[in-house]
């Protein structure tokens, strides 16, 4: 809209010595969508919380404390009041959050890195190999996941790296299908086939060609991925399978809030919001990265 | 069609032999047994109860042997419960289970609809934003946090409704449960609605219903509403994984005798054979629905072909 400014040629000018990449626009349209930039915001500060916050309360997660137990929140230095065993709630909040950012996070690697994989090379070789490979992921989807998630946490005992894994390899199928679909239509460009024609292998065309062009429907999908991932943690340790006590995850804390709501709502109700509002950011974030990076589909 | 039935079906009984493979030795692999418990068995009774469920053979041969009872439909003993089959708790459980789904997914696709015509044809309006936020709330919030959230507001605090129990499928009882269990799928599906509702309403035909001069009512409702759902038919697979997700919780929550309770409480005692008739049903259960929704959708939509 600028570009009709009366100032025009000045305009041009720039624009010849700054180019526009299809980046920066994506960049000035998710900077357009406030529910996306707030979104940035409240993450950020929650980030920020679960990396420094444990090290900054006045208790450890945790420190027992017999004489303290059940005290509502803004009573004896405890800010959001402590829990059963007098252990203070913030510490614990602070804990779970980055216990269950982290598992989001590294599970969403997990499942970035075989769907990407498995996905780009379906995509690129094609032929009887893409129909074998897509048929296996058509195969693992219609698994009833969440029951070999929980056998899978009942047979390894519930180790936070085992459930890291666990939830990352269910995660990667629906990455693999975009990913797939997206090398579909880039195999047949013609800067691949320049590669190609330079005498580059398939390995080098699909890492060094195919796997960065994939970068935008990757990253959106992996913003989604992250608040999935969160959420499959902490139904985990909601149903007493994921993180074990005394470690904490929102999922964990909301199971004990759960079950002691009448004494201590405090107990549910912060971590509860912790949760909503973390999920809540991710989805905006990745719809927001989603409308930026793909403006069709609005 | 009846081609492209047989085809699915013969995918199928690999996915299922797959399923219980892989379950199989993963509860196998698990440590403990089934007839663990705080008085130690003595040697020669432990070898008479592993030998009176076929435990004291190589573990290949017992999965031979499970493969081929569950080829006849005997999904065998319970290994927790004495005197009762699988069959037996499966059959005796199952009513819970299904009557809470089913209500909650009547429920989710009434009110989901509902919100989702309002919201398209009000697009960006008031409605539409409210109907909206409604939605991204929906799927941020886990039944994990609303079941016990409205367990504490409307039932404990206000006494309106029954904290837990099933009292027989009360309706008091079902209140809660059902909501719980319908509130994300409400999300989805007015999001889906809306969506389909949208891109239908810009549509050629729909152009030419106004032409004529049909009511705007008689058009959503009979000309683009039809259409606008057809998405929905494809969510049917995905919308009875979540259910089934969700039962495990709210069942646990609302402490109904359902499956979902049942699963947890059996994988955690071992109790093998119950987990994997469980596992056998459930993954059967989707493979069916993910074939009747596509199936509907060919038959509803004549532009699909089934290849």
């Amino acid at each position: 809209m600028t570009l009709l400014a009366s100032d025009g040629s000045e305009r041009i000018e720039r624009a010849a010595v700054k180019g526009r990449s299809l980046w920066d626009d994506a960049a000035r349209r998710l900077m357009a969508n406030k529910a996306a930039v707030a979104s940035m915001a409240v993450l950020a500060v929650l980030v920020i919380l679960a990396v420094v916050g444990p090290w900054l309360t006045p208790f450890a997660y945790d420190q027992v404390d017999k004489d303290d137990v059940w005290l509502a929140p803004l009573t004896a230095g405890h800010l959001l009041g402590s829990d059963a065993l007098g252990r203070d709630l913030l510490a614990r909040l602070l804990t779970g959050l980055r216990v269950s950012l982290a598992i989001g996070m590294v599970a969403t690697f997990v499942s970035l890195v075989i769907g990407v994989a498995w996905g780009a090379t379906a995509g690129y070789v094609g032929g009887k190999v893409d129909e074998a490979m897509m048929r296996i992921v058509d195969v693992l989807y219609s698994l009833p996941f969440i029951f070999f998630v929980i056998l899978l946490m009942v047979t390894f005992g519930s180790n936070i790296v085992l459930i890291f894994v666990a939830i990352g390899a269910v995660e990667w199928l629906t990455m693999s299908r975009i990913v797939r679909g997206q090398t579909l239509t880039l195999k047949n460009k013609e800067f691949v086939e320049a590669a190609r024609a330079a005498g580059l292998g398939r390995a080098g065309v699909i890492a060094r060609h195919i796997v960065p062009n994939l970068l935008g429907p990757v990253v959106v999908y992996v913003t989604l991925t992250i608040p999935a991932v969160i959420l499959a943690e902490s139904f985990l340790s909601f149903l007493g399978l994921g993180v074990q006590p005394p470690m904490a995850s929102l999922g964990s804390l909301i199971a004990s809030g759960a079950s002691d709501m009448e004494l201590a709502p405090w107990l549910l109700i912060f971590p509860s919001v912790v949760m909503v509002l973390t999920l809540m950011c991710f989805n905006f974030i990745g719809d927001g990265l989603r409308d930026a990076i793909d403006p069709r589909d609005r | 069609m009846l081609r492209y039935i047989g085809r699915r079906l013969l995918i199928a009984i690999p996915t299922l032999f797959l399923v219980i493979t892989a379950a199989f030795f993963m509860m196998r692999a698990a440590p403990g047994s089934p007839f663990d418990s705080d008085r130690k068995l003595l040697p020669e009774i432990e070898a008479n109860v592993l030998a009176k469920y076929g435990m004291n053979k190589p573990l290949g041969q017992q999965y031979v042997d499970y493969l081929a009872g569950v080829a006849k439909g005997d999904l065998g003993p319970s290994l927790k419960y004495r005197d009762k089959s699988v069959l037996d708790i499966l059959k005796e459980n199952y009513e819970v289970s299904l009557k809470l789904g089913l209500s909650a997914i009547a429920i989710a696709s009434l009110v989901g609809v509902s919100l989702g015509v309002m919201a398209a044809l009000r697009q960006n309006g008031t409605t539409d934003h409210a109907v909206m936020a409604v939605a991204i709330l929906g799927v941020c919030i886990p039944t994990f946090v609303t079941a016990p959230l409205l367990v504490l507001g409307i039932a404990s605090k206000l006494g309106w409704l029954p904290t837990a129990g099933w009292n027989d499928g009360a309706l008091a009882n079902l209140v809660l449960p059902v909501t719980v269990l319908a509130l994300p799928q409400i999300a989805i599906i007015s999001r889906l609605t809306r969506a389909g509702m949208i891109e239908v309403l810009r549509s050629n035909y729909i152009r030419t219903a106004r032409a004529k001069g049909l009511p705007e009512r008689l058009i959503v409702r009979k000309h683009a509403l039809r259409a606008a759902i057809l998405p929905l038919v494809s969510y049917l697979g995905p919308a009875c994984a979540g259910l089934i997700t969700g039962s495990l919780v709210v069942e646990k929550i609302f402490n109904l005798p359902g499956l979902g309770k049942f699963f947890v409480i059996s994988a955690l005692q071992r109790d093998y054979t119950v987990v994997m008739g469980m596992v056998i049903v459930y993954a059967a259960l989707i493979l069916t629905l993910n074939l009747v929704a596509d199936l509907l959708y060919a038959v509803l939509d004549p532009r699909v072909r089934l290849a």
